[in-house]
């Protein structure tokens, strides 16, 4: 239920109501987000972490409206932004709040880029499609390229994305996201791609921004040291389904998922003389036509009858952290 | 990039050397003796031997061939033994003609084509989609040739709505650019769907999409210019194959082009007309992938920055 005591710190700025987005495939229906609830609050950044192909790149796909097509398709479900349901918006009314209220930064920083123009070109476009621009762009493009840290923007904005290393593509991609100043940025998995060392730079100059801009952030990673470090929540998600909600303080002192407790056990911790680094058992789940029980159950060790069945609803264990399993 | 232009020019130039070489040697070795051919049957030996003189094909075959090259940049390919004429002049007459055929059937493959296939790539499944898959599937499987017999028959004999030979009035076009632009639409049409497609699921459409940029912009900025690099060399391998004239088109429909020009030339044993002709050919095929080097450095900033 709606909680009419927020203050407007806390408000909602994003709600997702049982999304579900599926891809209809020749092998049969792989339901990539199966019913995905969660609440973002207006300045806040917070973490979708799950292993690979669990459907995090499609749960902020669907956000944006731009699951891919022809096979995949949002079948139900409510994404209210600012209350309003972006899945009644026209075609038209998402394409004006893409880039200028939401905006998004891919996977892979290198094949987001158009090889083929300009950064400058590339980094102007965002304003273009969203403001009556008259004259060129290129003073604001150098602006951002500053923001983001990238050496000698003045030259650079000239540059063609493969003169940039993969670090810049990154700051040259966030240039792009952050350029009309968005409510919420999604950011998917914005440091994996790259080396350690350019990672650390990165993720501090996310920091900053947020520090600035005062946007709400989803940060997408496979990484909960990433997470611990600029996120103040935390959702995991497994097999389609957000499976625990927490802030990440309560995450990191008791996680509640069994898959979760496995999570917090194969971050290599400093200091403590790694001998086997724990990593989960067994195979990640397959989306195609899922089984109704809970999808963790084939992996899970204290899985009993019940979890194979009926899948587990959610169960809230204090304020903010809530879990979906049949242990609670 | 000037160094990259100058390196595609010396490569053409050599290019070009190769093949007056190979053509010359084809020529004199492969062919029948050119003047037993040219002298009338009741010619003397005398005849034949002021003949041989006259063309200085008593001369070693070394300085022959250097009197060859020397002629050849002069652009001086002898005389034509039909139209008493140089042979250059001759082919020249004849190819405003195979241009302006090619020229048509070449925009109206291009304009096809790829309409059809960037259409077909962003509505995947739709009617233009489903029309284009069995066009080009008919386009590519059906001789143009048999397309060209049956179009004279149904629309020039049967119907007799178009002429069925010559060139003049604008309907004369009609038929033989249709049969010529067959074969490239259908292939412009699969590729470009292709290229199109891959571009569409590439990720910086969607981001461009991302950003907001109109759908229009995205297809055609960000997508087209990706796909028209594979689809670019295809371009110019069709409007090369047009402007050379088609041989089996101006011949069904008697086009008074280089095509047809070069049959019957052939057919008379008109050994420079046909020897220039090959040589023209190849100096365009030759031009165009000169030109096409320069059109993929200008598309793709990669190869400008190398
Ligand atoms: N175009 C598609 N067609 C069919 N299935 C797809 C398609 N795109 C994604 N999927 C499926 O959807 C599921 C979720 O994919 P998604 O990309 O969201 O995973 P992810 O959590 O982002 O993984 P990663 O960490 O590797 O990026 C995967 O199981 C994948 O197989
Ligand atoms: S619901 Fe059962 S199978 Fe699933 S995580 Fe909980 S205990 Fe394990
Ligand atoms: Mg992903």
């Amino acid at each position: 239920m709606k909680d009419k005591q927020l203050d407007t710190e806390n408000e909602e700025l994003l709600v997702l109501k049982d999304v579900k987005t599926s891809f209809f495939t020749k092998k049969g229906v792989v339901r990539a987000v199966d019913g995905v609830n969660f609440t973002i609050s207006k300045g806040e950044v917070v973490g979708l972490v799950g292993e690979s192909g669990c459907g995090k790149s499609i749960t902020s796909l669907s956000i944006m409206r731009l699951v891919p097509q022809p096979a995949g398709k949002i079948v139900s479900g409510e994404i209210l932004f600012k209350n309003e349901d972006l899945l009644k918006k026209s075609e038209d009314e998402m394409r004006r709040i893409r880039g200028d209220r939401i905006s998004m930064i891919l996977q892979d920083p290198m094949v987001s880029m158009n090889q083929l123009l300009k950064v400058g070109y590339q980094l102007g476009e965002p304003y273009r499609y969203h403001h009556k621009v008259s004259g060129s762009l290129r003073e604001m493009c150098i602006g951002l390229l500053k923001k983001v840290k990238v050496p000698a923007p003045e030259s650079r904005v000239n540059d063609y994305p493969f003169q940039f290393s993969g670090g810049m593509c990154q700051r040259a991609l966030i240039a792009m996201g952050i350029a009309n100043g968005p409510d919420l940025l999604i950011a998917d998995e914005p440091t994996t791609a790259l080396d350690v060392t350019i990672q650390a730079q990165i993720l501090k100059l996310m920091k900053d921004i947020q520090r600035e801009s005062r946007s709400s952030i989803i940060l997408i990673t496979h990484d909960l040291a990433t997470v611990a470090q600029i996120c103040s929540r935390l959702l995991v998600m497994y097999g389609g389904r957000i499976i625990e909600k927490a802030p990440v303080k309560t995450f990191y002192k008791k996680p509640a998922h069994p898959y979760s407790v496995g999570l917090i056990k194969s971050v290599p911790v400093l200091g403590r003389p790694s001998g086997r680094l724990y990593s989960i058992d067994g195979q990640p789940p397959s989306l195609l036509d899922p089984p109704s029980g809970c999808r963790f159950a084939p992996r899970c060790t204290q899985a009993k009858k019940p979890c194979f069945e009926i899948y587990p609803p959610e169960t809230i264990l204090e304020e903010g952290h809530k879990v979906s399993c049949w242990l609670y | 990039m000037q160094g990259y232009i100058l390196k595609r020019v010396l490569i053409a130039i050599v290019t070009m050397f190769v093949v007056l070489t190979v053509v010359f040697f084809v020529f004199r070795m492969g062919a029948a003796d050119p003047v037993s051919i040219m002298l009338p049957p009741d010619a003397t030996p005398k005849d034949a031997q002021k003949l041989t003189k006259k063309f200085g094909l008593d001369k070693p075959l070394i300085v022959q061939y250097g009197n060859f090259l020397k002629n050849a940049i002069r652009g001086d390919f002898g005389a034509s033994f039909r139209y008493s004429e140089p042979a250059l002049t001759v082919l020249f007459s004849r190819f405003p003609a195979s241009l302006e055929l090619g020229l048509v059937a070449f925009l109206m493959a291009l304009s096809i084509g790829l309409s059809i296939g960037i259409i077909s790539a962003v509505k995947p499944d739709s009617f233009i989609d489903r029309f284009g898959r069995v066009f080009a599937l008919g386009g590519m499987s059906v001789p143009s040739f048999w397309a060209g017999v049956m179009l004279i028959l149904f629309f020039g004999v049967t119907l007799r709505w178009l002429p069925i030979a010559g060139r003049g009035s604008l309907l004369n076009f009609i038929m033989p650019a249709f049969c010529l632009s067959l074969f490239p639409i259908a292939l412009l049409t699969r590729l470009s769907r292709s290229a199109m497609l891959d571009a569409l699921k590439s990720d910086y459409v969607v981001m461009a999409r991302i950003k907001g940029v109109p759908e229009i912009r995205v297809i055609l900025i960000h997508a087209f210019k990706n796909a028209s690099i594979s689809v670019v060399t295809v371009i110019f391998g069709i409007f090369q194959a047009m402007i050379l004239g088609s041989v089996v088109i101006e011949n069904i429909f008697s086009w008074p082009g280089i095509g047809r020009l070069v049959l019957t030339s052939f057919f008379f044993r008109d050994y420079p007309v046909v020897q220039v002709y090959v040589l023209f050919v190849t100096f365009l095929v030759v031009m165009f992938y000169l030109l096409l080097d320069i059109v993929y450095a200008y598309i793709d900033p990669r190869i400008r920055y190398q």
